[in-house]
């Protein structure tokens, strides 16, 4: 039964168009084209260029976001002349780091359209990318567990629904006919009283967000360039001109900058002092077993999220740490509080293992929302401040910086997004907002 | 030999007690001291389960935490435990153990199909295809979700119980081994309080596999001294199955150690414990893990670590096989050859990578008659469902070839040895470097950033004698740095040492055709991965070793690659060209280092003691009367009092006409209190709230609205003046902790010049409330020293006195509309003064009320509730509440109101809401529309606040933020629902005594 998969129908009505002809297709047939000569004619998924001496933009930070925003910056603008510049590996930071959860249930009109905006997108990404991204759309429930969660609750599933986004107010009941093993008894320490759920929400594997966007980008041109560390800006009056690298200078005209927790401090090399605050965010695997979580669960107030992974793992996480950090690591205590919160949400967890556990930085914004926004530089771009919620918006994150890049203005799905409203207090705060606390 | 495999002597287990035990429903036995993988291999069991990926058959493959195959479903039921290393499991009697990720048995497997279509499945495989038709990915992925997976969780909840230690010492050292016990035996004699971790169920490390001579006796005799001399130092503390996980910042360890009889329960006791060591100095003596030779179908059931094989011979008494052949790169595999032979084990060869080995114990290996075939190598493996012999041919020159004609021999167990990886897990999760040996081809521990050593294997010191020596010596300078003056001049035990020859690096075994074409190199054999999947990863540029891992799932498994990353790296440096691995770096070690039980990291804070419950004095008073419960924050509290068989909504109904109409009393003990006292009271007070503080008066009450930096309402409440100096602040229920810390956050960081203390008094009083229009005359009953007349108690005050003959502070605060006393006795006297006033004022029909009244009552009053009027967005114009803003003196979040952004007339403003028909009640939460025609995305204006049934205006009222709302009232809105819309009538948001003339009575 599993051979199904291999199986697959004839791709027809593929638009070759959106791949470029460099890139080598991936489908079942170059499957099996390869296989009969023991996969040794696969091309490498991006090249591994060195730095030209001058581009017409330069991204910094080679994450999901930053290989997004050069993909669009080639694919919707026609500007392909540009280096991404990553001083580890693609996809080792937060993009690596986090629990894939994809939704798009935010309370403000603002967060809703780009966070749909992104849903969306990932909706036909694996075909646009021809990676599969393994895009899981399994739901995703949000707990409430006292008459202020319900209250908010219902807040926010009426103002999404308004907004033209799936969204549906689950019983204490039909939560625990879709998910048997939780525990749902009026006894516990802080009883279920319903939940939230958008079924178009889910997992995707994150990883291969990373690698098929970087895949994209370099076929149509994109240097993506490895283990190079910017260390310092270079600026010409108000207008930045170039980037110094561990491998020496690179001149653009535009530079942007998606570096999750280190966002601020590149900017800060350009003597641009952003609101954002670095702390060091946890996560979690069990050991691996056969499926018995179909969905994914947040709660707030049993503070922990939950997921199984394809391969069987529990994907667990949940809050940050409470002090500032750029080192990907946390405390211990942290991990504690997580498993007790999974233990009672999930009692028949408590004999599984945790087999692995490991830390972010995120960039957390005072009202917890992202900039992706012009600065006061001409030409140097900032998409930061994503916080703990920074996967899901890949796609829409990297589409509406590239076009703002590209018009040197932002796209009015992150027009709200900007710099200026920490000084004229348009804030989109999702502290309240968000499901999960920030 | 007996039947079966089991020596006819020799080993640790004790051949009197004789274990039953079930593997795959059919029965075997073994003996006390056994574990599950020497009693299967004793009774000759040779599949045990099959391969995460390909389904292949698999054995037992290693001896401890290392092992990749032998996984089991241990027991049934309640404490079934998936996943368990055979290797780990200690036998005992009646044990149940499954094979897992096989159907129907691991003989015969239906899904070892896959094995066929290996060549189309290489890593990455699923990246490529499964991406049409775009809709079936979630058709494809329950078949492979149903074909990962392993073992199964249990289906009930867990029936054991876990705790935790937290403890302190000198000294800690992980690992029990020779290199462990002396460093132990260095620090206890220097006077060190020493805590001492090992995961088996005895010390003595590798040394319990081997039979040595220490001092001159077999080394179990040693060991037994070292146990008794530190058993008996009252300063050394010993922890058998405990193992250190983790290591965190500032010499945090974390150990979790295993209490039960057996490996499923805890009989009484907790099964597990975690201890939170926090070490002045920490000695990592963790010993080295084997690496195997990577060669072709190097995974079939047979083939084993060689050092393991010798550790079933020692320890168990088990032989592996009847034939062992070793195939090793180094010297200690022959020690595996010369204790098989002696044991009257067949060993027809040891098969060398090396030319001409001539260490003492090749020498000795010849001296015993054992053949040795030099420069040659395993090139194919025959049997594939366990080892029958193998081909083997000569290497050319360089070693990545062969050439001659193989050569066959019978066999039925390979025992293989790379070399030992010194186990460097908890030195690289505190931070510490590594540093590549490219003569031995090990990753050694070198710079730390901790307080800590690595010594012994851990610290690539391999000979008895030389780990004997360096723990010694580590275990007294450990003792010195963590300032033990004391000295002890005793010596470390010796032992003879055994020259051993360099090993030969050699990272793929090559066979007669290229490599992976006909046969595969398995590097991780949990998750299936080979040679050719790393060489894959690197052709498609998958070149850093973080993305060849995550691309083929190297080392992710359970056992973290323990056996196969040093070779995976390697591999891929090869491939990239790059003779250093060192260069290419391994990939970040991750705590756990061995999985920890989820239960144990959760310990006691799960069911009930989750987390704690919060009760006021009077909560048994509440309970007995049958109240039903509103969780707020950590606090429980009477929601409502229903009586007889009242829904909620009547018995709110007549709790809040009572109210009205005679006297209530409610529990307002969960208000936050801060006691706040010093000469800089006011100042603090002015920067805090919004309103200022000089001119209140002693005994005077004064409502206050807290701001965040950006202007947002962040907490509200009432201060009293109770002296020039001293205030006591009232805060939210469920943000009381918050304003706490938020003061001293400002007062620790920004204004430490600022002579004030913030001390929370919250639980040190009760509050007891009766409202209504009878509660000063019931008051009148209980007090004689205080005047109750408006004039010399006015509304906003607070008076000292005597109530029910306990000292109180009465405060007259409203936040019902209604003459209103808040009795605050200490919270021992609580429950007194509560049933006097209960007992009294059953002649004015007094009546207990709770959370849903108050809100109804001021929700009639128009007062708001901060966190469900205010959600972090609303500033105090919002709420028509300028009057609590002073516009002379500064204070935080005044900045913020003056943004462009806050003089916006648009924003969401409080107003009321009412109903054409009075009986609907608007839900809270709906959102407001301007406009009854939708289409999506839909414009809203705002959304419902608070919404409730006013009994004493016979009319629903709600309240609700709606953009310029201030300039709507009159209009019409439209809540929108799923099945209908709703209009409503915008007006102003206080609807009942908009005069405030209840009041005073």
């Amino acid at each position: 039964m599993y051979l199904c998969g291999l199986l697959e129908p004839v791709p027809c009505g593929l638009s070759d168009t959106m791949l470029s002809k460099s890139m080598q297709k991936y489908s079942i047939y170059a499957l099996l084209r390869n296989a009969l000569n023991f996969h040794e004619n696969w091309h490498r998924a991006w090249r591994s260029p060195a730095p030209k001496p001058e581009y017409d933009v330069i991204i910094v930070g080679g994450g999901g976001h930053g290989l997004a925003t050069a993909y669009y910056l080639a694919k919707e603008h026609g500007i392909t002349n540009i280096a991404v510049l990553e001083k580890g590996w693609i996809g080792g930071g937060n993009t690596g780091r986090n629990t894939t959860i994809i939704r798009s249930n935010y309370l403000w009109d603002e967060s809703a359209a780009m966070y749909e905006k992104s849903l969306q997108l990932f909706e036909g990404l694996s075909q646009e990318l021809n990676f599969n991204i393994m895009f899981s759309q399994r739901g995703v429930m949000n707990l409430a567990h006292s008459l202020s969660d319900m209250r908010e609750l219902k807040r926010r599933v009426n103002a999404i629904r308004l907004n033209g986004i799936d969204s549906e107010i689950l019983t204490t009941i039909q939560i625990k006919e879709l998910l048997p093993i939780i525990n749902t008894s009026p006894q516990s320490r802080y009883p279920i009283l319903g939940a939230s759920l958008q079924k178009r929400a889910g997992i995707a594997r994150h990883d291969a967000v990373a690698w098929g966007y970087a895949r994209g980008a370099d076929s149509h041109g994109v240097d993506i360039i490895q283990n190079c560390e910017v260390t310092g800006m270079l600026r010409k009056g108000g207008c930045i001109t170039g980037v110094e690298t561990t491998k020496g200078i690179i001149q653009a005209p535009k530079i942007g900058i998606v570096a999750a927790g280190h966002t601020s401090v590149l900017a800060a090399m350009a003597g641009i002092r952003l609101p954002l605050n670095s702390y060091p965010l946890q996560a979690m695997v069990s050991e691996p077993i056969k499926p018995i979580h179909p969905c994914v669960v947040m709660s707030n107030a049993v503070h922990v999220y939950v997921s199984q992974s394809d391969k069987g793992e529990m994907v667990l996480g949940a809050g940050i740490d409470g002090y500032h950090s750029y080192t990907q690591r946390g405390s211990f205590h942290v991990v504690e509080g997580q498993l007790g919160a999974l233990c009672e949400l999930f009692p028949i967890f408590s004999r599984l293992r945790l087999v692995r556990q490991w830390g972010g930085i995120v960039d957390i914004s005072p009202d917890a929302s992202p900039i992706l926004s012009k600065t006061p530089i001409k030409g140097f771009y900032i998409n930061g401040g994503w916080g703990t919620g920074g996967f899901k918006a890949t796609p829409g994150s990297g589409w509406s910086f590239a076009h703002t890049i590209a018009r040197d203005e932002p796209h009015e799905l992150n027009a709200p997004f900007t710099l200026d409203r920490f000084v004229s207090g348009a804030l989109i705060d999702e502290h309240g907002a968000a499901a999960v606390a920030h | 030999m007996s039947a079966g495999y089991r020596l006819q002597k020799g080993g640790l287990i004790d051949r009197k007690t004789r274990l039953n035990f079930t593997f795959n429903g059919q029965a075997m036995s073994g003996y006390e001291g056994d574990t599950l993988a020497s009693a299967l291999l004793a009774s000759g069991t040779r599949i045990i389960g099959r391969s995460f990926k390909y389904h292949r058959p698999r054995g037992i493959f290693a001896t401890g935490v290392e092992e990749p195959n032998a996984l089991v479903q241990l027991e049934r039921g309640p404490r079934t435990l998936p996943n368990q290393q055979a290797t780990r499991i200690s036998l005992y009697d009646g044990l149940i153990a499954d094979s897992i990720n096989c159907w129907p048995s691991p003989d015969y497997d239906a899904m070892s199909i896959l094995g066929l279509f290996y060549r189309l499945i290489p890593a990455g495989f699923y990246y490529k295809t499964f991406m049409r038709p775009a809709t079936a990915w979630r058709f494809y992925e329950y078949f492979i979700r149903h074909a990962a997976g392993l073992g199964c969780a249990p289906t009930e909840p867990d029936p054991d119980h876990y705790d935790k230690m937290n403890a302190h010492c000198d000294v800690l050292i992980v690992g029990a081994g020779p290199a462990g016990l002396t460093a132990a035996l260095g620090a206890t004699r220097s006077g060190a309080r020493v805590i001492l971790v090992d995961e088996q169920d005895q010390i003595g490390g590798w040394l319990l596999n081997e039979n040595r001579i220490i001092n001159g006796q077999p080394s179990k005799e040693w060991l037994n001294a070292a146990f008794l001399e530190l058993n008996d130092t009252a300063d050394a503390q010993i922890l058998t199955k405990t193992t250190a996980f983790g290591y965190f910042d500032h010499n945090f360890i974390a150990l979790c150690e295993h209490r039960g009889p057996t490996q499923v329960n805890g009989n009484g006791l907790s099964r597990q414990r975690i201890w939170r060591v926090r070490a002045k100095q920490v000695v990592l003596a963790t010993g080295a893990i084997e690496r195997p030779l990577v060669f072709a179908d190097n995974d079939r059931p047979g083939v084993m670590l060689s050092g393991a094989v010798r550790a079933y011979a020692h320890r168990y008494g088990v032989a592996a096989g009847r034939r062992v052949l070793i195939f090793t790169n180094n010297d200690d595999a022959y020690r595996t050859g010369l204790a098989l032979k002696e044991a009257g084990v067949a060993v027809p060869a040891i098969v060398d990578l090396r030319h001409d080995p001539s260490g003492e114990l090749a020498v000795a290996a010849v001296r015993a008659g054992i053949e040795i075939l030099d420069g040659s190598a395993v090139t194919r493996v025959l049997g594939s469902r366990g080892v029958t012999g193998v081909d083997i041919m000569n290497l050319n020159n360089t070693g990545d070839g062969v050439i001659g004609a193989p050569r066959r021999i019978s066999c039925d167990v390979i025992a293989t040895s790379g070399g030992w990886n010194p186990t460097i897990h908890l030195h690289s999760h505190s931070g510490g470097k590594t540093i590549f040996d490219k003569r031995r081809g090990i990753f050694l521990p070198s710079k730390t950033t901790e307080a800590n050593f690595s010594v012994g294997a851990a610290n690539g010191t391999f000979s008895l004698s030389d780990c004997l020596k360096a723990g010694m010596k580590i275990g007294k300078q450990a003792a010195r740095n963590a300032g033990i003056s004391s000295h002890n001049r005793r010596k470390a035990p010796v032992s003879i040492k055994e020259e051993e020859a360099d090993s030969r690096l050699l990272w793929i075994v090559p066979t007669a055709c290229p490599t992976s074409h006909k046969s595969r190199h398995f590097l991780d054999q949990a998750n299936d991965v080979t040679v050719s999947d790393i060489q894959l990863a690197a052709r498609e540029g998958y070149a850093s070793i973080e993305h060849a891992k995550r691309y083929t799932t190297l080392g992710m498994a359970p056992d973290q690659g323990k056996t196969g990353n040093t070779h995976g790296l390697a591999v891929l440096s090869q491939v990239l060209g790059t003779e250093d691995p060192g260069e290419t770096g391994t990939t970040t070690f991750r705590p756990p280092y061995t999985p920890v039980t989820i239960g144990a990291l959760a310990g006691r804070d799960v069911g009930p003691l989750m987390d704690p419950i919060r009760m006021t004095p009077m909560h048994h008073w509440h309970e007995l009367a049958g109240c039903a419960w509103e969780d707020v924050g950590q606090w429980k509290r009477p929601w409502y009092y229903p009586q007889n068989s009242e829904d909620g909504l009547k018995a709110v109904h007549r709790e809040c006409l009572a109210v009205r109409n005679a006297v209530g009393i409610l529990d307002a003990s969960t208000l936050g209190k801060i006691d706040i006292r010093g000469p800089d009271a006011v100042i603090l007070l002015n920067k805090v709230y919004t309103n200022s503080w000089e001119s209140l008066k002693i005994n005077r009450c004064r409502y206050g609205l807290m701001l965040s930096e950006d202007g947002m309402i962040f907490d509200d409440g009432v201060t009293t003046r109770l002296a020039k100096d001293h205030f006591l602040m009232t805060t939210t229920s469920g943000n009381a902790a918050q304003v706490l810390e938020w003061l001293e956050e400002w007062l620790q960081t920004e204004w430490p010049d600022l002579r004030v203390y913030c001390t929370s008094v919250t639980e040190q009083w009760a509050n007891i409330t009766i409202c209504g229009p009878s509660a000063r005359a019931l008051l009148l009953e209980f007090t004689d020293d205080i005047d109750l007349t408006n004039e010399s108690f006015p509304s906003m005050s607070m008076r000292e006195g005597t109530i029910a003959g306990v000292n109180a502070r009465v405060f007259r605060i409203s936040y019902t509309g209604e003459i209103s006393y808040e009795i605050n006795v200490p919270a021992s006297y609580g429950m007194h003064v509560w049933t006097a006033l209960i007992n009294a004022g059953k002649k004015y029909g007094i009546t207990p009320f709770g959370t849903e009244t108050m809100h109804v009552l001021r929700a009639e009053k128009g007062y708001i509730v901060v966190g469900q009027e205010t959600d972090g967005t609303v500033i105090p114009s919002d709420l028509g509440m300028n009057w609590a803003v002073s516009e002379k003196k500064d204070f935080i979040g005044k900045r913020s109101l003056s943004r462009t952004n806050s003089m916006r007339t648009d924003r969401k403003q409080l107003v009321g809401l009412l109903t054409e028909n009075p009986t609907t009640i608007l839900p809270e939460g709906g959102q407001i529309t301007a406009k009854q025609t939708l289409s999506t995305p839909t414009p809203m204006i705002g959304y419902i606040t608070s919404s409730y049934y006013s009994a004493v205006l016979g009319h629903s009222i709600a309240l609700a933020l709606i953009k310029g709302g201030r300039e709507l009232h009159g209009d019409c809105v439209f809540v929108p629902l799923e099945d209908k819309s709703i209009v409503a009538t915008v007006i102003n948001p206080i609807f009942y005594d908009i005069k405030g003339e209840r009041l005073n009575g």
